[in-house]
């Protein structure tokens, strides 16, 4: 269906789905912390607009709530923490090596190929218009632990967390016109929890390894090598 | 009419090789058994090199004579090729040669017939080319060897392009292979012309075996060898697909495809350049020729995953080759590298097209196919010309590798104006034929994109259209930088200062005959299209009804709307605004041009040394594209002994090595000579042994036999 | 009629280029704190060139005086079929958007050609460095055009702006990317900063200057020529692909007056931008364009992958 036979709503939650795609992108080309927390503010924004926009065109009013809390949370407060953090640890001038920055950019695409291809045959039975979005959502999930894999900051690896998370949300809003109050409500404080503790963890891993990347994590490990 | 032409073909370059066998041993017959014996052991370096002077000299009227045989081959394969094109049906006939209950079965269709075209034209070439060429290699080289297997492997393409039954095309087959083998190593005294033949026919053997396993397939299946059984054979398409892959392993060893190439740029620099101008101008398209054949019109019944393979295949080859070729500094293997590239593109184009046939869509499958068939003329022709002109500088440089050349264009003015005819012509620039392949090849990528439902393959083909773009954009910097080190700038050896242009009208007429044809079809791509018609319609049933839509000045390949190109009218609007401005010009106050040494930067002293080098022009892609190459570069400082701070000299190497070796080929060769080892377990030297493996063989067939 | 207006279309966007590089100095001058020269400075630049005798290095061939007639005819070429300031016109039909980088193609194969002609260590680096780019920035670009081509199914320049204003205003996030990967490819391949900078003279960084280094007189007036041709015809490509409203497509003088002052609004308002994104950005390392080109691809693999994913 070429767009404009979509709606002006349709039109506007796929064009926010690319970007969020595109922040994914960027986070997995981004070298500094800080820089991926800018991103990651950013694709937090994205989400935040997506779900005023489904408040607004469906209508849901209870996704105004949403919206307010995704702002609060991740476009604020957990940046604002992780910066916090990085800058307590000294470590927001750092910037981090890129291994097999090609391969790692093509899989990436591929992996976004790779979603389309698995959420294909759903589309078919879903009758909503914004089922591509699925795509999408299932692509920045896949990203988020790609993120994961290939690097090695203690701190990438939560936004990648967070990332994956961020993906999820979007598929709920896009194509559900989001999830009960009390799931969401549930989630928001599941994430803050999880923020808290990883900054709790990120000064303990520090002072017992001293260093936050997760590979040196394998000392901890009881087996003699 | 059109057969007898073929045959009138076959026998001429038949004949041009027993005349120049006959010519070299007029005083002594020894007969061609010594040059075989002789030249058989090409691998084995046990006989000492032949004094100068051993070949008796052979009067040049003689050379002439063999090389006009050659040409009359070449002009009536051409002949037929033409009549055939418009010919209504397809003529075949038998050979009374061969088995007793199997004939020789010759057809000639619109198919074979354009690939005579092919062939004729780039064996006119050669035999033009030849007799300026090969007057070097008097007295050193057996001109008898040289004459004897250009016609059989002359002969050999052709019998491959007429063949009707599986055991005239093989026969026909492995002439061309055999052939070309003693043409590869004929100046053998150099070792890694040896190695490069013999490489060249072990791969050429093991591609051979793949082509007979898949006819053994279609064999089978209709208990003929005859090809007309087996285009009514039903095959399940899972051995058809077996079939196919076979045929595709054998068909794209032979035309170079990554990482079946190996071969490739060793054996076609090896070679005398009218042979590296027929092998990789024509021998590379009676590949394409055998998978065209055997896929679309002996198989059958075309699936799209097949193409998505070819389609594959073909842009790894593309990027990959052009890769290799970049970096290059030898003349001659960096247009073999090229040519992989050229396969490539044209393995692309029938992907795309068997794409869009398995997806049912005819009408864009013939864009893909005309595109490759398009880039297949196009390609025999420029990089024919390219190894001819090639050859003539190095026959007047005697130098293969371009650090040694430059400033050529002022030695060899009319070699170099031909040499860049080719260059722009192969880098796919307007207006030269080159381009307009590769465009068609675009558009029919393109059209894949509004037809294909499947997501995934659409995105594959838009990719692979990416890295076609890739492709050509690094060859035009390939063929800047072999052009602008060879030709232009100053010489940078004494031999490329005091080069002169070649004396034998031969050796440039021949390639001059190519760039026109280059340049004429660029200009005129429908017309090309309008006499491609006949194939299309006896391949797929259907002709490319939109190509010249608009008449003949338009080139419309998807319809008026989709995509439109006027060659004619790109040229004449050039040739429009260059006329303006010279008639502006002259007019203008600064008409004339003064000549003044180059800007030195105040230093003085220009050395040919500082010019940028081969190696130099291609760093920065070296650099880039780093993780393709096996590179080794050192540089080793000398110090003077008094300070050791103090370098006085710097020696720098490069060696650039092809991946494909670690990866692929010699793990190949362990795993083979393992099994050897295996293998010579069972010769243990006792006699008594051997004696009882006779005794199980009775047995064994006593058994089956009862 | 149609001929007739599709060559002074031709003949004004030659004669107009010199006069966007003008302005887009003009802005950049006035950015950076400094007394611009009037816009119309390059029109009293070509003019002095063409008035002066070429000085031809006495080791170059007869390659080097003619590629700058080649590199002007295809720029020039390129230019007349490039919809301006009208759609389907005649000419449009003689190339399409693939063509187009073959002209493009054409001209710098040439003018490589030529730095290496003299013989001189500039002219060699300047033509590796420019082919270098050139086979990055060429898959970027044809993946952008990819994308667009996708979208109206043609790769014929005025059909397809004639699909985007037959269907009217739409988010398309294809065209969003498609868009960012077109800007940085433009910024490479008319030797802009960050790649290359137009004003420099300084050795080890030059590009395009390295390149025609030995060209003066009418020679270099040619090739400046062009040079500002590339540089509109990349701004008009992407104004009227991406923006295409205002364009006159019927041939009254109210449509054509209408779509010259937009084209004009489109071309003022783009070099302002590209003005302020020179003025805030520093010059890259040599070896650092791969990554801006890798990311100028990636965004046009972006367009084509959302423009399957999304907008199918």
């Amino acid at each position: 269906m070429p767009v404009p036979a979509y709606s002006v709503y349709e039109q506007a939650i796929l064009f926010i789905a690319a970007l969020v795609v595109f922040t994914s992108f960027l986070m997995l080309g981004q070298k500094r912390l800080s820089g991926m927390i800018h991103l990651f503010a950013a694709q937090g924004a994205l989400l935040a607009a997506t779900t005023a926009l489904a408040a607004y065109a469906l209508p849901y009013p209870h996704l105004y709530v949403s919206a307010l809390i995704i702002v609060t949370l991740k476009v604020i407060l957990i940046p604002a923490m992780l910066h916090r953090l990085i800058v307590r640890l000294d470590m927001h001038r750092d910037a981090e090596p890129l291994y097999l920055y090609g391969y790692v950019m093509m899989a990436a695409a591929a992996l976004v190929m790779f979603s389309y291809y698995v959420v294909e045959p759903i589309e078919h039975l879903s009758t909503l218009a914004t089922r591509n979005a699925m795509a999408v959502s299932l692509a920045v999930v896949l990203l988020g632990m790609l993120l994961m894999i290939t690097r090695r900051q203690v701190v990438t690896h939560v936004i990648g967390f967070m990332a994956i998370e961020n993906g999820l949300f979007f598929a709920a809003v896009a194509s559900t016109q989001g999830m009960p109050m009390v799931v969401e409500l549930g989630i928001a404080f599941d994430v803050l929890v999880a923020a808290v503790i990883f900054g709790v963890f990120f000064f303990h891993i520090r002072s017992s390894i001293d260093s936050l990347d997760v590979d040196r994590l394998n000392r901890l490990s009881e087996v003699e090598p | 009419m059109t057969l007898l032409l073929a045959y009138a073909s076959v026998a001429a370059a038949l004949s041009s090789g027993l005349l120049a066998l006959l010519g070299e041993h007029r005083a002594a017959w020894t007969g061609p058994a010594l040059q075989v014996a002789k030249l058989v052991r090409i691998p084995v370096p046990l006989r000492p090199k032949p004094a100068v002077g051993h070949h008796r000299r052979l009067p040049h009227a003689w050379r002439r004579m063999v090389f006009a045989l050659l040409t009359a081959s070449g002009v009536s394969a051409l002949g037929a090729g033409l009549l055939q094109l418009h010919a209504d049906a397809a003529v075949s006939g038998q050979l009374p040669f061969g088995l007793p209950w199997l004939h020789w079965h010759v057809r000639l269709d619109t198919l074979s017939a354009f690939f005579l075209v092919v062939l004729g034209l780039g064996v006119i070439a050669a035999g033009v080319y030849g007799p300026g060429y090969t007057r070097q290699f008097a007295g050193q080289y057996s001109f008898g060897a040289l004459g004897l297997f250009t016609g059989s492997f002359v002969a050999g393409m052709e019998g491959v392009l007429i063949a009707d039954d599986a055991y005239l095309f093989v026969i026909a087959w492995e002439a061309m292979t055999v052939s070309s083998y003693f043409l590869v190593g004929y100046q053998h005294e150099h070792a890694s012309h040896r190695r490069a033949a013999f490489l060249y026919l072990l791969m050429g053997e093991v591609g051979a075996i793949a082509i007979i396993l898949a006819f053994g397939i279609l064999a089978a299946a209709s208990h003929s060898f005859a090809f007309d059984a087996w285009r009514d054979a039903h095959v399940t398409p899972a051995w058809g697909t077996a079939a196919f892959l076979l045929a595709l392993a054998g068909f794209g060893m032979k035309a170079g495809l990554v990482p079946l190439h190996a071969w490739l740029p060793e054996a076609h620099p090896a070679a005398p350049a009218h042979v590296s101008g027929l092998m990789s101008g024509v021998m590379l398209k009676i590949a394409v020729y055998g998978l065209l054949r055997f896929a679309f019109d002996l198989l059958g019944d075309v699936q799209w995953y097949w193409g998505a393979i070819v389609l594959g295949l073909g842009t790894g080859s593309a990027a990959l080759g052009i890769l290799y070729a970049v970096v290059q500094s030898d003349l001659k293997r960096l247009l073999a590298y090229s040519s992989i590239e050229n396969m490539g593109i044209v393995f692309m184009g029938l992907g795309l097209c068997m794409v869009f046939i398995g997806k049912g869509h005819v009408q864009l499958g013939l864009i893909g196919l005309v595109a490759a068939l398009y880039h297949v003329l196009n390609h025999s022709l420029f990089k024919n010309l390219l190894f001819l002109a090639a050859g003539s500088v190095v026959h007047q440089t005697h130098r293969h590798d371009l650090e040694h050349m430059g400033g050529l264009i002022k030695r060899m003015p009319v070699t170099a104006g031909l040499f860049l005819a080719g260059s722009v012509a192969i880098a796919g620039l307007p207006p030269l034929n080159g381009f307009v392949s590769e465009w068609l090849t675009f558009q029919a990528a393109l059209q894949a994109a509004s037809v294909i439902d499947n997501g995934i393959l659409r995105s594959m083909v838009s990719v692979a259209a990416a890295i076609l773009a890739f492709t050509a954009a690094v060859a035009a910097a390939c063929f800047v930088k072999l052009y602008g080190v060879a030709f232009l700038g100053q010489p940078r050896e004494r031999r490329s200062a005091h080069a002169h242009e070649v004396s034998h009208s031969g050796m440039l007429w021949a390639p001059a005959m190519l760039a026109g044809l280059c340049l004429l079809l660029g200009v005129l791509p429908t017309w090309v299209l309008d006499a491609m018609r006949p194939i299309t319609r006896q391949l797929l049933g259907e002709t490319l009804t939109s190509a010249s839509a608009r008449g003949w000045l338009w080139l419309t390949p998807g319809g008026v709307s989709t995509a439109s190109y006027s060659a004619p009218l790109v040229l004449l609007a050039m040739a429009l605004a260059w006329w303006l401005l010279r008639r502006l010009e002259r007019r203008g106050p600064a008409a004339d041009v003064r000549r003044a040494p180059a800007w030195d930067c105040g230093f003085g002293g220009l050395s040919p040394r500082m010019q940028y080098t081969a190696a130099a022009f291609a760093q920065p892609v070296r650099r880039i594209f780093a993780p393709v190459w096996e590179t080794v570069e050192t540089s080793t400082p000398e110090t003077a002994a008094a300070n050791p701070l103090q370098v006085t000299a710097l020696s720098y190497r490069l060696e650039i090595g092809d991946r494909s070796w670690r990866w692929l080929y010699l793990p190949l060769t362990r795993v083979v000579e393992d099994l050897a080892r295996q293998t010579a377990r069972i010769q243990t030297g006792q006699v008594r042994i051997y004696i009882a493996y006779s005794f199980m063989t009775l047995i064994v067939l006593l058994g089956v036999v009862s | 009629m149609d001929w007739l207006l599709a060559l002074i279309q031709a003949v004004l966007f030659t004669l107009l280029a010199p006069l966007f590089s003008g302005w887009l100095k003009w802005v950049k001058c006035l950015l950076q704190n400094r007394r611009p020269p009037p816009p119309w400075q390059p029109y009293r630049d070509l003019r002095k060139l063409f008035g002066k005798r070429p000085v031809v290095a006495d080791t170059a061939s007869w390659l080097f005086p003619v590629t700058p007639y080649v590199v002007f005819c295809a720029a020039a070429l390129s230019g007349a079929i490039v919809p301006f300031f009208a759609v389907d016109l005649p000419t449009a039909a003689i190339a399409d958007m693939i063509v187009l980088v073959g002209f493009f193609a054409l001209g710098r194969f040439f003018l490589a050609l030529a730095g290496m002609d003299v013989g001189t260590a500039f002219g060699g680096m300047g033509s590796s460095r420019e082919m270098t780019i050139a086979s990055l920035a060429e898959p970027a670009m044809l993946m952008a055009i990819f994308t667009l081509a996708l979208t109206a199914s043609t790769t014929n320049i005025s059909v397809a702006i004639d699909y985007l204003l037959d269907t009217g205003l739409a988010l398309r996030p294809s065209f969003l990317f498609a868009l960012g990967g077109l800007l940085l490819v433009a910024v490479a391949e008319t030797g802009r900063i960050p790649i290359d900078n137009p004003a420099t003279h300084l050795e080890l960084t030059m590009i395009h200057e390295a390149m025609i280094l030995e060209y003066s007189g009418r020679h270099l007036a040619l090739i400046e020529w062009a040079g500002q041709i590339r540089l509109m015809l990349y701004g008009v490509l992407i104004a009227n692909i991406f923006l295409p409203w205002g364009l006159a497509r019927e041939f009254t003088p109210e449509a054509l007056g209408i779509g010259a002052a937009a084209i004009a609004a489109k071309l003022g308002a783009l070099a302002v931008a590209l003005a302020l994104a020179e003025t805030s950005v520093a010059k890259m390392r040599l070896f650092r364009v791969q990554e801006f080109l890798g990311f100028a691809y990636l965004l046009s693999l972006l367009g084509m992958l959302s423009h399957i994913i999304l907008e199918v």
